[in-house]
């Protein structure tokens, strides 16, 4: 018998990046738009990510000039630093992220630096959870439309199922008793052992806070079912208008009998990707009331620990409290304008979107532009708008969306003029669509076509390799 | 469908012991916590010789970050690279930085073999890439050989999470602890008929704790081996810069450019926590010549990608090869330096060492100072050693050694003037233990110590600093057990 080579996970698809997530931004890299040197090019409307802020983070370094030069009241620690790799993370980096997500969230919660456990970003974070509370070929659920991104992070590596919750847009896609239960029993029928219900709040790709209502609901469905629960909370900061975001662990502290229930398995999911802008420094963050998780989590975290140099910066920045309640408020204003602006875009085309009040997206609604309620018609819509309109967006089937017809657009990863220009591209491919119907579309395909050849060869050498993006 | 009992909340791989840290060698470990040497603080605290830190030249490193301002995104120089850095995700990693990396890789083995810039990948530490490699290579149930001695934390890192059987083959003092084609055979054979499949080998060239390199016809000869039985030949290269004297280091990269081999089979792991002295930074590289391996493996380095501020910092200084050539020489002058020191301090009072040529530590024979030469004897003789003469070094049997009465015994995390007090106390001790006056050996270096400046740093003397002095979190043993 010839051995395989590689492990069953090495050449398996579970990694998810064949889904059409990946290949519109495998488009984007080929031909992105430039202002200048690429005006016709792509514009990436695909990844979640927060490029507002960066001038208070900018002007803060430039106040704080020991901190990059690896300084502490004037003396070098950069041996310590160097040195520093202790799992349990550095003290004042713990004690000040807490504080910065007791801060996100009004004060109403605390968060005790001993039960925090510091990862490589949430990506890292939701499968070290998945590690510790559920065997292989065991189930979570999960609300639908979800972040393509928890196929990889959940199925991948610990080999964990997900049932969707399926939520639809009759009721704005909240989660609903009905549905859980369902899923539950989709479950059962799969005979998958159920192991708890992981939600996003706020959510990615809807960009809405979850009611009280909803995480009641969760609660009590866990209480009764006896599973965890994890919300994974790494837009909490880009909360930008009401109803204001409301945290799994407050509702926990509102309701004593309820909280000894369920007080061990509810965990919290952190990242400083979303709302700090720092994806590329992998800080991630598991917190849980459960000591047999956080002790479980912290020797997993082994694997992927913030590196020492990053947790410095961050704990300087983080504990200046003047610096992070300015920014918190000020972030939030940038995106709430950000948003305002893409949605008065979006009418401007006739589209309309989700309402929604938090996150760097909106979730937006083109079921009357699609051929026919069908996810074959939405792809085709999809290979439109990246080809034609050439705007990179995400297409609700990637999100496991069970209605046709939705798709996730980003708003704070470009300059306003390049909003504004992405808008205006809609517009007239809206306008033509609905006054031309099919044929005009594939016209300006194939005008598309002939005009690439006119591109310059560089924009091809730009990206002649994968260069697949991480985190959407 | 309910958990049921407490006891089904959690998974089996959060509540089993396979992560390794209820040995009960961390005893050595909460000793050391519970009183540190300190020169003015503490001078009869324990000292710790059981952390392989290479604390020798950060000096060196200072200096070239006061110079290079740029190289932070966080100076005036450099504040202008810090939106472009922060949100720089790519699991490829910044081009720079894998640049510099493959070109480093290649300096420190002379510049006899280069390394493809897209072959390398990110990992959270050389802990994260074990991890990874082992993910991308074999499947729950599956087994790799790894020859005794070896480091403790292969048994979390191989096994923990990815489900994998380490299968040991042993080494021993007869051959100065050689790998032989006769115990990997005699191993490979009986898991074959055990039904065991084995997926590869793992070895540590320089090794820990031996702190020897590994010679071409060993290596050779492994390579053959592997590639005879078609499994995976995984190299962990993590201290292939610590080598300061013949034999220079051999990297199996090398090897296979001279003999017929499938190099689907080679994978390197590497990591600058060593050969720099970063381990807080948490970069670990994974080099495959196995295309799938590769693509695979990129994609699983999102659960431990290397921080882009520090790709930023270290792109910067790895591809200075000025400052990248003056620090290999001057580090490996400074760590023959200590070990010279350390060994001839020891052979004083008749203690010898393996001989060896790298790393960061000594594999010291203290066979003679053992009561009964059983393992027992061995904790015993471990117990004296760190409760009376309050040394913290490992016993040969946490690295799975199968003859007791060996110690790893680091050197290179202290300064001289503390490697002097251990010396002292050492030379003490087996005066004692072997009531006969303390005997000068027959040649004698001319050892000059020089006192440098006293600067004791409580940052380099004590894990604890400045950060945390009084954190009632007791610090992971592991993550000192390296």
């Amino acid at each position: 018998m010839k051995m395989r080579l590689l492990s069953r996970k090495a050449t398996c698809n579970t990694h998810g990046q064949d889904s059409s997530y990946f290949l519109g931004w495998q488009e984007y890299e080929k031909n992105p738009y430039d202002e200048v040197l690429n005006p016709k090019g792509i514009i990436q409307m695909g990844l979640a990510e927060n490029q507002l802020s960066f001038d208070f983070l900018e002007s803060w370094l430039a106040k704080n000039p020991d901190v990059a030069a690896f300084k502490r009241d004037g003396k070098s620690i950069f041996p310590e630093l160097a040195l520093f790799q202790d799992y349990h993370g550095l003290p004042a980096f713990k004690k000040a992220l807490v504080d910065f997500m007791a801060e996100i969230r009004g004060n109403k919660v605390t968060f005790d630096p001993n039960h925090i456990v510091l990862t490589a970003g949430a990506t890292s974070a939701n499968e070290t959870l998945m590690f510790c509370l559920a065997e292989p070929g065991e189930a979570f659920l999960l609300p639908t439309p979800y972040y393509p991104g928890f196929d990889r992070d959940l199925k991948w590596r610990p080999g964990v199922e997900i049932v969707p919750i399926q939520c639809t847009s009759s009721n704005n896609f909240q989660i609903t008793e009905a549905a859980l239960q369902q899923a539950y029993q989709e479950a059962e029928k799969r005979n998958l052992r159920v192991k708890g219900v992981l939600v996003t709040n706020p959510s990615n790709p809807l960009g809405t806070t979850m009611s009280r209502n909803e995480l009641n609901l969760l609660i009590d469905f866990i209480s009764d079912k006896d599973m965890h629960l994890i919300s994974d909370e790494i837009y909490s900061g880009t909360v930008f208008s009401s109803p204001g975001f409301v945290s799994v662990m407050e509702i926990l502290n509102e309701n004593n009998s309820l909280k000894d229930q369920v007080w061990d398995r509810v965990h919290v999911v952190y990242s400083l990707s979303k709302d700090l802008g720092l994806p590329g420094f992998r800080v991630g963050a598991i917190y849980s009331n459960n000591d047999t998780v956080i002790d479980a989590a912290r020797k997993m975290s082994s694997f992927g620990v913030v590196s020492s140099q990053t947790q410095y910066l961050l704990s300087a920045m983080l504990s200046d409290k003047k610096f992070t309640r300015n920014y918190i408020t000020q972030n939030q204003k940038r995106l709430k304008r950000r948003q305002r602006m893409l949605i008065s875009g979006l009418q401007k085309a006739g589209i309309s979107c989700l309402e929604s009040n938090a996150g760097l997206f909106c979730w937006v609604d083109m079921r009357h532009l699609l051929q026919s309620n069908t996810f074959e018609a939405e792809m085709e819509l999809w290979k439109k708008i990246v080809y034609d309109v050439r705007l990179n967006i995400s297409p609700g089937s990637s999100c496991h969306c069970t209605e046709p017809g939705w798709f996730r657009v980003c708003f704070a990863n470009m300059s306003e003029q390049t909003l504004e220009l992405a808008m205006k591209r809609l517009k007239a491919f809206v306008v033509e669509l609905t006054a031309n119907g099919c044929s005009q579309s594939r016209t300006e395909f194939s005008s598309w076509n002939s005009k690439r050849k006119s591109l310059p060869k560089w924009v091809f050498r730009l990206s002649s390799r994968d260069r697949e993006q991480e985190e959407p | 469908m309910g958990l049921g009992s407490k006891s089904q909340l959690l998974s089996k791989i959060a509540t089993n012991d396979k992560h390794g840290e209820n040995s009960p060698y961390f005893d050595g470990w909460k000793a050391y916590d519970k009183d540190p040497f300190h020169p003015t603080k503490n001078p009869q605290g324990i000292i710790q010789m059981g952390l392989a830190e290479n604390q020798l030249c950060f000096d060196l490193v200072e200096e070239w970050i006061r110079n290079n301002p740029k190289a932070s995104i966080c100076t005036p120089e450099g504040v202008n690279q810090f939106r472009d850095v922060a949100i720089f995700q790519d699991y490829h990693g910044l081009p720079e930085f894998r640049n510099a990396v493959a070109r480093f890789m290649s300096k420190i083995r002379g510049g006899r073999v280069t390394f493809d810039p897209d072959r390398i990948l990110m990992s959270g530490g050389a802990t994260g890439a074990n991890e990874l490699i082992m993910f991308c290579l074999a499947d729950p149930g599956d087994a790799f050989l790894v020859p005794t001695p070896y480091y403790p934390a292969f048994n979390r890192d191989l096994s923990w999470r990815t489900g994998i059987q380490i299968i040991p083959f042993h080494t021993d003092s007869s051959n100065n602890f050689k790998i032989t084609r006769e115990a990997l055979e005699a191993a490979y054979n009986k898991a074959q008929q055990e039904n065991i499949n084995v997926k590869g080998l793992i070895i540590t060239n320089p090794s820990n704790p031996l702190g020897c390199t590994v010679d071409t016809e060993t290596l050779k000869s492994l390579v053959s081996f592997i590639n005879e039985k078609s499994i995976h030949l995984v190299c962990d290269e993590i201290y292939s810069a610590t080598v300061f004297s013949s034999p220079s280091f051999v990297s199996v990269s090398e090897v296979i450019q001279e003999m017929e081999c499938n190099r689907d089979l080679i994978h390197i792991v590497y990591s600058l926590s060593k050969d720099m002295g970063f381990p807080g930074f948490r970069v670990g590289i994974v080099y495959s010549y196995n295309d799938g391996v590769v693509s695979c493996g990129r994609k699983m380095s999102s659960f431990g990608l290397v921080s882009s501020q520090t790709q930023h910092l270290l792109a910067a200084m790895l591809s200075d090869e000025k400052f990248m050539g003056k620090y290999l020489a001057e580090s490996s002058r400074r760590l023959g330096k200590r070990f010279n020191i350390f060994t001839e301090g020891v052979e004083k009072v008749g203690i010898t060492c393996l001989p060896s040529n790298a790393g960061l530590f000594c594999w010291m024979n203290l066979r003679s100072l053992l009561k009964e030469k059983t393992f027992e004897g061995e904790m015993q003789l471990w117990r004296v050693i760190i409760n009376d003469v309050k040394l913290n070094v490992s016993p040969g049997s946490s690295f799975h050694c199968v003859e007791p009465g060996w110690f790893r015994v680091c050197f290179a995390n202290m300064d001289e003037e503390t490697v002097e007090i251990a010396l002292k106390r050492i030379r003490e001790f087996v005066g004692k233990e072997t009531e006969k006056p303390v005997k000068v050996k027959r040649w004698q270096r001319n050892l000059r110590l020089s006192f440098s400046s006293r600067r004791f740093d409580e940052t380099v003397m004590s894990p604890h600093g400045i950060m945390s002095p009084h954190s009632p979190i007791p610090h992971s043993p592991l993550v000192k057990a390296t």
